[in-house]
């Protein structure tokens, strides 16, 4: 199960919404092991693509050793599908690389609803899981999100 | 001095969950070829018929190796090799 702060979900959908029709995408850290979505950090989708995403290599390298600085990890890598249903693409399950993570799919044809869904995706195999949003998260730790996400998130 | 090689994740089963591991050689190919006599496995996760896979990245520091010699860029002692998978999808 993916337990995640509201926050966190608006402001992966008022991205989502942003980037649209191009496929947005980002990732959320989290303390290495504690499974807890905190820090919201959304990437460039290099592909530009409204049927494929990559995280902006430069970037990429760059929030990855931010993390690994901050002993965090990727809690949940975060794509929309724009005309498709929140489902893992092919592609999607192909180039899965962080077992440990939550693949959120965020969909933003209405036509495939307005709910965001959780996966596992571990060598090749797809897992759904429940997502559960919460008001508030039990630990000490509150959700952060920088500047330009969080006006993104306040204008839905 | 050796050179430090940051491991993604996905790499990390066949390092014995290291992050970091040491290696010794002169350009990028020379270090894959050690870490793969080390740890069995991870030249084929890589790199295919001298060429790295298209969603794997490997920088030395911070320069990405496909714009330097690719494979044959020099490496020195002290410096950081990182491989990093693409996040990508469809």
């Amino acid at each position: 199960m993916l337990t995640i702060h509201f926050k966190l979900v608006e402001a992966m959908i008022a991205q989502a919404k942003q980037d649209h029709p191009i496929e947005t995408c980002g990732v959320i850290a989290g303390v290495e092991g504690s499974n807890l979505p905190l820090r919201f950090i959304p990437m460039i989708n290099a592909a530009a693509s409204e049927t494929f995403f990559e995280f902006a290599p430069k970037q990429h390298l760059q929030v990855w050793r931010k993390m690994d600085e901050n002993d965090e990890e990727p809690v949940v890598l975060y794509h929309s599908h724009t005309d498709s249903q929140a489902y893992p693409s092919r592609s999607d399950i192909e180039l899965a690389t962080e077992p440990q993570a939550h693949y959120v799919i965020i969909p933003t044809n209405p036509k495939y609803g307005d709910e965001i869904r959780s996966f596992r995706i571990v060598n090749g195999t797809v897992t759904e899981e429940r997502v559960q949003v919460v008001n508030e998260y039990k630990s000490l730790e509150q959700p952060i999100i920088e500047n330009g996400a969080l006006a993104a998130a306040e204008a839905v | 001095m050796s050179i430090t090689v940051n491991i993604p994740t996905i790499l990390r089963p066949l390092t014995q969950d290291q992050k970091r591991v040491e290696a010794t050689g002169s350009k990028v190919s020379e270090i894959i070829e050690q870490l793969e006599q080390q740890y069995a496995g991870i030249k084929e996760k890589v790199m295919a018929d001298d060429q790295v896979h298209r969603f794997i990245n490997i920088y030395v520091n911070d320069d990405d190796i496909r714009f330097t010699e690719g494979l044959e860029t020099a490496v020195k002692a002290g410096d950081s090799i990182t491989i990093l998978p693409s996040v990508a999808g469809g």
